[in-house]
């Protein structure tokens, strides 16, 4: 590493990565503005709302797909050095650490809400859940069984990793269907757990705690399936070696910090949460 | 401070053939750039344009606040697209200055200079690295804080509450932010803030990534600059607290648009709740802020001394216990909501020991300057103002820290004078050292030293003026965020206006001093400011090659800080 002092300039003795210019970063962004500024045009019931989030969403994953497609061929041209990968890995446990800040914030609102039940508004009533709440889901029915299968999935994505470090790409494809189907099944008994539920959204704290903390691990648990849906796509076409496969570690990391989550919303939010409540 | 490359060779190659550089075409070049200098520069011009639009909102303040009585605001709110503004309307577009005014000025001009600007070119350069860990979310990251803004500039001419504009206070507090300003504009205003949000975290892993991974061989965290230092704390503030942030706006934003009740009392929220997710975020903000500040200072203060920092290892682990107490003091903003007594003596508590970490720092630069062989250069005299200025803000800040005496100053002048000091005297001014500093490296060119100390000393003068009267004001119970007052307030006020003059007259000679350097600049050695500037950037020529470090410089075993 040390003064070689024939290099030319522009040639590189490093084993970083060092990329040459690129239009994504500025698509990304020009996607994610009219998106928001059409989700301002929408809920305001202005001219263009209807659409130009829409085409400001369409953008904004056109975008991404362009830049998380040019990652795979770097990958394959060599260019993902081990200091490289160390990166990766950096960047997405400092990335997941602050996605486990912004759960922060809807947990402290929902424990303010249910520690400190509002007095004053005749629809909480000072007890929780609030007053204007009749009933809550029972958690040992749907809920129990959404923890059950997002640990069971848990299990499955390991199957696969374990199935990819051993060269057993059979295994692999397995689990990881595995885990896509176990998802994607969370999501929709989620979905009919909400047309179902007992409370409609919003109106008074704990519908809005409740919805918002849930729909956004909901949320994430569908970016999650997309990534694992992603791997397996990309197991299929042959990538990812028992040595160098960030891209699938990425994803499974990704999955199980939303078990973690939805852990805490089980115990938190549906069990400790409704405790004694008439359930439905 | 001085990390030294004992073995590093600057290669010949690197300085004078720059025309090997291969750089990019104009569109490729400063729109689609992977470069951390060039970022680096984007982030420099466009915190420096938003800076203008910041302070022009800030000039309407003080023109307005030259005289008691309302002499110019149905003007100002005119120019917003208000037509024959009503009463209502007027006093409305007071609201949006100020609201605009701190927006701006937090997340448009410090924070994007600071961070995005110097800690983009420097943070690579002085830990001996070719560039960030990701070139490409650097980038996005620049966008993020640029759309971010034009989203603010849009909120300002659509209907906000009783006029156009968002009005609701940088805070953003409900329930004015939700039930009390129903047009779009406060919803431009949230995804402004998603948005430079977004960018700030990603930016925020990409410096720890990079610091962590990237430093030069034979650089420990032990042997790292402590501007270095100062950007891998200010990182993890971002990290930590930024998606608080997100949630919490997020709430407003559902409150407003689909009927949750986060903070709408009769559906049982609280819309103090706001005030503690919203101060969680907000308290480390400050320190965001200010941490690189510390940094550049260290580095100033050592450099024109001769002298390593003194106390090198308790300066980087008090920016470390800044970084971690300042999560756990946000109720500090929050005496007047009716926190209970105990509550508020934590917060005290809490909030006072803060001044243990920052005490190290200050007697730290003077004991570094202690013994030290001085040159008053145009960075030094800016980082020596920084430290009396600093100082002033921080022993407010004491006094503002005490819950019984907030109670009496809350949301008077006095706090506006305490956090102006801090942020205009303490992190512009931090601002502007670093700009001194590293201007020639950055441009290739010296700027007048005549010149800058010239910007110093009106600049000095002119920001006192304003700021320095307002403690006054304050302790004689002036209010904040209203556009007219008693006529006990106007000397005061009127010497406030006249310093904001003064202020933008040195801003002036900023610029000729710019002007002058791309004109007439002489051309900038590697290392212009001699044996004490003894960081790694200062062994590439001025302006670096366009890839540095090809090859990795190598930290000696006997390098000192």
């Amino acid at each position: 590493m040390n003064g070689d002092e024939g290099s030319m300039a522009g040639t590189k003795h490093h084993d970083y990565h060092i990329l040459p210019p690129d239009i994504a970063p500025l698509a990304t962004t020009v996607g994610a503005f009219v998106f928001t500024s059409g989700m301002v045009l929408f809920m305001h019931d202005m001219p263009g709302g209807s659409f130009v989030p829409w085409a400001g969403f369409a953008l904004l994953i056109a975008a991404m797909f362009m830049w998380f497609s040019k990652i795979v061929k770097e990958a394959h041209a060599g260019d993902h050095t081990p200091v490289v990968q160390l990166h990766q890995r950096y960047g997405m446990i400092l990335f997941i650490a602050s996605e486990v800040m912004f759960f922060v914030g809807w947990f402290w609102a929902f424990f303010d809400f249910s520690l400190f039940p509002s007095e004053l508004a005749e629809t909480i009533g000072g007890q929780w859940p609030p007053k204007a709440i009749e009933a809550v889901m029972d958690p040992f029915a749907l809920p129990l069984l959404n923890t059950l299968i997002l640990l069971c999935s848990g299990t499955t994505v390991t199957w696969a990793h374990h199935s990819l470090i051993h060269g057993d790409r059979d295994g692999l494809k397995k689990g990881l269907w595995a885990t896509i189907l176990l998802g994607v099944l969370f999501s929709f008994i989620q979905a009919y757990e909400y047309m179902h539920a007992p409370f409609g959204f919003g109106g008074n704290t704990y519908s809005s705690a409740f919805y918002m903390a849930t729909g956004f691990h909901g949320f994430h648990v569908i970016v999650g399936t997309i990534m694992l849906i992603v791997c397996l796509k990309r197991t299929y076409n042959g990538d990812f070696t028992p040595r160098q496969h960030f891209g699938f570690e990425a994803a499974a990391w990704y999955w199980h910090f939303v078990d973690v989550v939805w852990l805490f919303l089980f115990v938190a939010v549906y069990v400790w949460g409704g405790w004694g409540y008439p359930t439905h | 401070m001085a990390t030294t490359a004992d073995h590093f060779q600057a290669h010949p190659e690197d300085h004078s053939h720059h025309d090997h550089d291969h750089k990019p075409a104009f569109f490729a070049r400063w729109f689609m750039s992977t470069n951390h200098k060039d970022i680096g520069t984007m982030y420099l011009i466009f915190a420096i344009f938003a800076g203008i639009v910041g302070g022009l909102f800030s000039g309407m303040m003080r023109v307005e606040l030259a005289e008691p009585g309302i002499q110019y605001l149905d003007t100002f709110a005119t120019w917003f697209g208000a037509v024959n503004p009503d009463f209502n309307s007027t006093l409305h577009t007071w609201n949006v200055l100020i609201t605009a005014h701190g927006l701006i000025m937090v997340f448009f001009m410090v924070m994007p200079a600071i961070i995005g600007g110097f800690g983009n070119w420097f943070v690579p350069l002085m830990i001996g690295a070719p560039d960030m860990a990701f070139p490409r979310m650097n980038n996005v990251s620049f966008w993020l804080t640029f759309f971010g803004f034009i989203s603010l500039l849009f909120s300002a001419f659509v209907p906000g509450g009783t006029g156009n504009g968002a009005g609701t206070g940088w805070t953003v507090y409900a329930p004015l932010s939700t039930s009390g300003s129903p047009g779009p504009a406060v919803d431009f205003g949230i995804f402004a803030l998603h948005l430079a949000g977004a960018g700030s975290i990603t930016g925020a892993i990409n410096f720890i990534t990079t610091i962590l991974n990237m430093r030069a061989p034979g650089m420990t965290l032990h042997k790292m600059p402590l501007f270095v230092w100062s950007v891998l704390v200010t990182a993890f503030l971002l990290l930590l607290s930024l998606p608080v942030l997100a949630a919490a706006i997020t709430m407003l934003l559902t409150d407003r648009n689909f009927g949750t009740t986060f903070f709408d009392a009769s559906g049982g929220g609280d819309p103090v709740l706001y005030q503690h997710l919203f101060w969680f975020f907000g308290h480390p903000e400050v320190y965001i802020m200010i941490l690189p500040g510390f940094g550049i200072i260290s580095q100033i203060v050592s450099t024109f001394s001769k002298k390593p920092v003194f106390g090198y290892l308790g300066m980087a682990y008090a920016m470390v216990a800044i970084g971690v107490v300042g999560f756990i003091v946000w109720a500090h903003h929050m005496y007047a909501t009716g926190l209970s007594v105990n509550t508020k003596m934590y917060f005290t508590a809490a909030t006072m020991v803060i001044a243990v970490p920052t005490g190290v720092k200050i007697f730290s630069w003077i004991a570094t300057m202690w013994g030290g062989s001085i040159e008053f250069k145009s960075p030094m005299v800016w980082a020596i103002g920084f430290i009396f200025l600093f100082t002033v803000g921080g022993v407010t800040g004491v006094v503002l820290a005490n819950g019984g005496v907030d109670d009496v100053l809350h949301d008077t002048y006095y706090v506006v004078a305490h956090f102006h000091y801090v942020l205009s005297l303490g992190a512009v001014t931090a601002l502007f050292a670093g700009f001194y500093y590293w201007f020639p490296k950055m441009s290739g060119r010296m700027h007048s030293e005549f010149l800058s100390h010239v910007h110093f000393w009106v600049f000095f003068v002119g920001v006192n003026m304003i700021f320095f009267p307002m403690h006054f004001l304050g302790l004689q119970g002036m209010p904040r965020r209203y556009p007219d007052y008693a006529d006990a307030y106007t000397q005061w006020n009127h010497v406030a206006t006249i310093g904001y003059m003064v202020m933008a007259a040195s801003l002036v000679v900023w610029f000729i001093n710019i002007i002058y350097a791309f004109t007439a600049g002489k051309r900038a050695a590697d290392n212009y400011w001699g044996e004490g500037a003894t960081t790694l950037e200062w062994t590439l020529s001025s302006p670096p090659p366009f890839h540095q470090f090809e090859t990795l410089p190598v930290i000696g075993e006997t390098a000192h800080h």
